[in-house]
């Protein structure tokens, strides 16, 4: 999707397959629910009552809907932000429809006329869309921010201008490999200044981390060394892009550098079912404590895991036997279609 | 300017052996105006406390931020040697951080260096000589690691957490850990300033690690009271505690 770059962030359907999405939905049409009862009737053990009926009724109806939805979510994903909005709500409308008319035809008791039951469905659907933008809405600005820190404070100043100076120094010596360095430097930029909204391949984002390591091993040489356990990592997968990345530059800036040691950092990836792994580790220094920064880099990269993927992404770090462990875990989503 | 003849004893040290190489590459360019030899490298802070002093550097081009011990501390270190040299310091941090360290006071070079830059930032060292141990303990902050004891041809280091006292005596000051004692000449009062953080003093003339404080033992009463000693962790010996501190090193213990 062509975007403008002055508009912050596309409007784009929520994820039905989201158990975030599904469980928003859920609350959402149930507090509703419990609220119409409520207004309805004179006092509160009626209010229950009534509630408890009209759920046996809606609750079968909400489940289909939402299965349904999930199936289709490829297909809709594909529409225009508003067409898809219309499908969804026609969609929704038509079950209802369908459902009503079906207990009516099996001879079941329904509380409403079908019109009423559809017209309360498309309310409700168009409510929660409505709901689901404004969430994207109030996230966007992490990822405005996200380009951002990126130059500013994540790719420290530090890192670029060693990374410039070890250059200089390759390139009377060996030509070559300081072109090849350049070529890195490049590639990492070209990232960090790219469009923050859009998914990448596992795949990519792994040489992106193999390149900037290259960076750091010519300056730091034997100072460094990075053990890669990438043989189960699923190149296919989808993540939003500089999550692993700012991971790997924190554990260089405070596990190695401050160090004369060797520093030992892991760097491990893997599919596990339909969930994607990945864990950075790195030496726990105990006299790394004047520098910041980790921090922000840590926050907004939980920001824009739980931006992508709701609730189904976390991120968790603990420091154990001298290691300090980053572990991120998000569903498995591949680039096939 | 000197003639051709005089060669400038150059010392780098640096922990990106890139950057040692550009550092040594760009000395070779302005050979024809300044002549230098480099007469040794490190590759941390404390290879440089260890190898500046017998290479018969003049000139040393520090990087600041180096593991082990960071450049300013090797300049204060270096400092109390009777011929220290000259010292330029580089760094690849942008404004913001130079101020942080309050540098503006020194002389400083940013990574990557020019070779105009550099051979002018020599000569001034040159000219102004070794940087003075009050402007580097200005421009440094936080604590010392370490304190050094300057010998002939050596800087001894003694860590600052090994140490379990510290005492004023005539001239100079005591350094005492588990194993040994050293002779320092700096004041107890800017010590105790700048190490409040691990030490406290029991007495005008002594300071003692927090950290070794294990008890305090009565030696005596005399017309105002009780008079209590401290018991310290690793060392027999006991020292008095000043009727004056007997209050706050009370309240240190648990």
């Amino acid at each position: 999707m062509a975007s403008i770059r002055q508009n912050v962030f596309p409007d784009v359907l929520p994820d039905f397959r989201n158990l975030g999405v599904v469980a928003r939905v859920l609350l959402a049409v149930n507090a509703l629910a419990l609220a119409g009862a409520l207004y309805a009737a004179p006092d509160f053990p009626q209010a229950l009552d009534g509630f408890v009926r009209a759920a046996a009724f809606f609750e079968p109806l909400l489940l289909a809907e939402l299965a349904c939805l999930a199936v289709l979510s490829p297909w809709s994903g594909r529409l225009a932000y508003w067409a898809g909005c219309v499908a969804v709500i026609v969609l929704v409308t038509l079950l209802a429809g369908a459902y009503h008319a079906a207990l009516i035809a099996l001879g079941a008791e329904v509380p409403a006329r079908i019109a009423r039951t559809a017209l309360i469905c498309a309310i409700v659907a168009a409510g929660l869309l409505a709901y689901f933008r404004l969430l994207t809405k109030a996230y966007s600005p992490a990822l405005a921010e996200a380009r951002l820190q990126a130059l500013q404070a994540r790719i420290r100043p530090h890192f670029l201008f060693n990374s410039l100076n070890a250059v200089l120094a390759l390139i009377r010596r060996d030509p070559k490999r300081a072109e090849h360095t350049l070529e890195n430097l490049a590639d990492l930029f070209r990232t960090l200044m790219s469009d923050a909204r859009s998914f990448v391949r596992l795949g990519d984002e792994i040489t992106l981390l193999e390149r900037y390591a290259e960076l750091e091993q010519l300056r730091l040489g034997e100072r460094l060394r990075i053990t890669w356990e990438l043989d189960a990592a699923p190149s296919d997968a989808l993540l939003p892009p500089l999550v692993l990345q700012p991971l790997l530059e924190n554990a260089v800036y405070h596990g190695v550098e401050p160090g004369t040691a060797t520093g030992e950092v892991l760097v491990h990836i893997e599919r596990r079912g339909d969930r994607v792994l990945a864990r950075i580790e790195n030496p726990h220094l105990e006299a790394e404590v004047h520098r910041a920064g980790n921090r922000m880099a840590l926050d907004n990269i939980r920001e824009r895991l739980a931006l992508f993927f709701d609730a189904e992404a976390r991120i968790v770090t603990q420091s154990v036997n001298g290691r300090y462990r980053v572990e991120i875990e998000m569903p498995y989503r591949s680039a096939q279609p | 300017m000197t003639d051709g003849a005089s060669v400038i004893r150059v010392f780098i040290a640096d922990d990106e052996g890139p950057a040692r190489d550009r550092l040594k590459e760009l000395l070779g360019d302005i050979a024809a105006e300044l002549q230098t030899q480099v007469v040794g490298e490190a590759a941390n802070g404390l290879e440089a406390i260890e190898r500046v002093p017998s290479s018969g550097a003049e000139v040393l081009l520090l990087d600041i931020q180096m593991p082990g011990m960071g450049g300013l501390e090797v300049a204060r270190h270096l400092a109390t040697l009777e011929h220290s040299p000259a010292v330029v310091f580089v760094t690849a941090h942008d404004r913001h951080a130079v101020e942080a360290f309050d540098l503006n006071a020194l002389d400083y070079l940013l990574k990557p260096v020019r070779a105009q830059r550099l051979a002018a930032a020599l000569r001034k060292a040159l000219a102004g000589g070794s940087p003075g141990r009050e402007q580097l303990a200005r421009a440094a902050t936080g604590a010392r690691e370490y304190l050094s004891v300057a010998e002939r041809h050596r800087i001894a280091l003694v860590p600052v957490r090994d140490i379990v006292f510290l005492r004023a005596e005539q001239k100079y000051v005591t350094v005492r850990t588990r194993e040994r004692e050293h002779l320092l000449e700096e004041s107890l009062v800017a010590l105790e300033r700048e190490l409040a953080d691990r030490f406290v003093r029991i007495h005008r003339n002594c300071l003692v690690a927090r950290a070794a404080i294990r008890g305090y033992e009565r030696s005596g009463d005399d017309a105002d009271g009780p008079r209590w000693q401290i018991v310290l962790d690793g060392i027999a010996e006991r020292l008095p505690v000043s009727r004056r501190q007997w209050p706050t090193l009370r309240s240190l213990l648990p």
